[in-house]
């Protein structure tokens, strides 16, 4: 079976950015794939030349099969794009927009309202459904977006950011309905900027830098090529920082970071089982800890460790950053 | 969050032939009608504004001009219609502008339809739109003692103009909306074409008062051939000549900016 996505050597310049910049992908049929990277990494672009919005100026790509720049019309019509910001019509009620989209899908009025009703219900937005969507929550905004894009189950549904912005309960609703479209069977993509979002859904995941792929794999080999967890800790007098850095690169070695507060330092850990060691090292060392944690990698540190710099917002060009400071 | 229902919704997967181009632009025309239900605001904010200089210059200089308020209200409101509904056409950029922002016209653009029904759709109500405001301004206008001679079925005709120009200027707000940066500035630069446009032409005053130069503007005017036809069509007295000069009018408008907006549209953005 062909993939849902083969894309090679993508290209996108906007003026003098190159926004996506040789860009390969391959995501198989029927699976939940991430797109991991910081803010304009060229995430959202490469999503919106799959889904045909956008012209390729190199490389080429095909959606389940078909040429996203030859034939168009048959990606369209078998993938759904849920973008960044919710493009639904803030003017109209939940069940019009929905009823909208049924009908431009090709639904008679009687089906439209049939099935709008069922993703309201679905989608627990059945009581706001009378409403303007001016008045929804940002989660619920979020859901109708996802529902919109769902009145014919797509075999292949894009989600740009789907959690961006949205409290952690609405968040873990979207993750539910992503691990729910996924069990049905249809291959979702989807970006996001949280490593431990694409861990939760994502059964493989590419990190974007630059318009590039720098790594791509299952999450759990990503984790390990980063060196798998982090071991945060706050000690009780900065003073003694450049104590327990030291400490730390010679237990735990060489990718220490010092976080942005004075008091924090983080830590990979190659091997879970040196985490006592160090921790007992820092005592012997003096170092009085105030707290201690061990957490999954960042995506901070994931592209600390893959390119050796700290993960900044790409969106900016340096001229854009002196802009902005004066 | 109901997981079962969830399942159900997405078991289902018969996907329906694509609409027709007819049926995805009446759905679309279908969605303007809603956002002038919901937001009945679009249409006053623009068409109070001839509404006010109805009474204002039916009050104020009605008696001066014509003789009489009443003799200035059958003089001024069948151009009062023009402006009003060339006025409102700023709307469709606007709307267009909007869709762009808020990304509705990236969902549109990855849906299976016809790729320009969104802006077929759009122009579609405005005929609602145009209409509605148009018959406000009759309304006020019979209130202040306006008799068509040629009674409602001058009055129909001279609507249908109105909107055959109306359309075609639609077409130039759609390229201006999805040229510039915000809604506001469709605002700006569409007022800067329609108020001397408007203005400059015979729908308040005569002409013949006006300086030679003034005049042979207002005589290149298409608002000022409008006005006068729309005037023919409901007193009597029509110049099939102005009536030619409107259509011709809006063949040329249409004829550049239609296909650019269309081309536009189909441009990424």
């Amino acid at each position: 079976m062909t993939p849902a996505i083969e894309a090679r050597s993508l290209v996108k310049v906007f003026g003098a950015t190159r926004a996506v910049d040789g860009l390969d992908l391959h995501v198989p049929r029927g699976s939940v794939y991430g797109l991991l990277g910081p803010n304009g990494a060229g995430k959202t672009t490469t999503i919106r030349m799959l889904a045909t919005l956008l012209n390729l100026d190199g490389g080429s790509a095909r959606v389940l099969g078909h040429d996203v720049v030859r034939e168009a019309a048959a990606v369209r019509s078998r993938v759904s794009l849920t973008g960044q910001f919710a493009s639904i019509d803030e003017d109209l009620t939940g069940r019009e927009n929905l009823v909208l989209v049924a009908r431009l899908l090709g639904l008679g009025w009687r089906g439209a309202r049939e099935r709008t009703d069922e993703l309201l219900a679905a989608f627990d937005l059945s009581e706001a459904a009378g409403r303007r969507v001016r008045t929804f929550s940002g989660g619920m905004k979020r859901r109708m977006d996802i529902a919109a894009s769902l009145v014919v189950t797509p075999e292949l549904l894009f989600l740009d950011e789907p959690t961006t912005g949205l409290d952690p309960r609405s968040r873990s609703q979207v993750w539910d309905i992503v691990r729910a479209i996924a069990a049905q069977g249809a291959t979702v993509l989807l970006t996001t900027q949280y490593l431990d979002e694409a861990d939760r859904l994502a059964d493989r995941l590419a990190v974007i830098d630059h318009g590039r792929v720098i790594a791509e794999g299952r999450s759990r080999e990503l984790k390990r090529s980063v060196g798998g967890s982090t071991l945060h800790i706050r000690i009780q007098d900065p003073e003694e920082r450049p104590r327990a850095e030291a400490v730390l690169r010679r237990v735990l070695g060489p990718e220490v970071q010092n976080g942005a507060d004075e008091d924090h330092l983080s830590a990979i850990v190659p091997d879970d089982a040196r985490v006592a060691a160090a921790l007992s090292e820092l005592a012997g060392a003096g170092v009085r800890l105030a707290e201690f944690s061990m957490g999954q990698p960042t995506l901070d540190e994931v592209f600390f460790a893959l390119t050796g710099r700290p993960a900044e917002d790409q969106s900016r060009t340096p001229d854009g950053e002196a802009e902005e400071e004066k | 969050m109901e997981s079962e229902s969830l399942k159900g919704v997405l078991a289902t997967t018969t996907r329906p032939p694509a609409p027709s181009r007819l049926s995805a632009s009446l759905t679309m025309g279908w969605r303007a009608m809603l956002k002038i239900k919901h937001v009945p605001f679009q249409l006053f904010d623009v068409t109070v504004f001839p509404l006010m200089m109805t009474l204002l210059f039916t009050f104020l200089f009605g008696g001066a001009l014509a003789g009489s308020t009443r003799e200035y209200v059958q003089f001024l409101i069948p151009g009062i219609l023009v402006q009003a509904i060339l006025l409102i056409t700023v709307y469709t950029g606007i709307g267009i502008n909007t869709d762009i922002k808020k990304g509705l016209f990236d969902r549109f653009r990855s849906l299976p339809i016809w790729q320009p029904a969104p802006l077929v759709g759009a122009l579609l109500g405005d005929v609602a739109r145009y209409s509605i405001a148009g018959l406000m301004v009759v309304g006020l206008g019979f209130f202040l003692g306006f008799r068509p001679g040629a009674g409602v079925g001058g009055v129909l005709l001279a609507l249908v103009l109105v909107l055959i120009l109306a359309f075609a200027l639609s077409w130039v707000w759609m390229v201006v909306g999805m040229m510039v940066e915000n809604p506001e500035s469709v605002m700006t630069s569409s007022f800067l074409v329609l108020f001397p446009l408007t203005f400059v032409s015979n729908i308040f005053v005569d002409p013949a008062t006006m300086p030679a130069w003034l005049q042979s503007v207002v005589a290149v005017n298409p608002v000022t051939h409008l006005t006068s036809a729309s005037r023919g069509f409901m007193h009597g007295g029509l110049q099939w000549v102005d009536v030619g000069l409107v259509l011709l009018a809006s063949a040329l408008i249409t004829a550049v900016f239609a296909p650019l907006a269309l081309r536009m549209y189909r441009r990424e953005r």
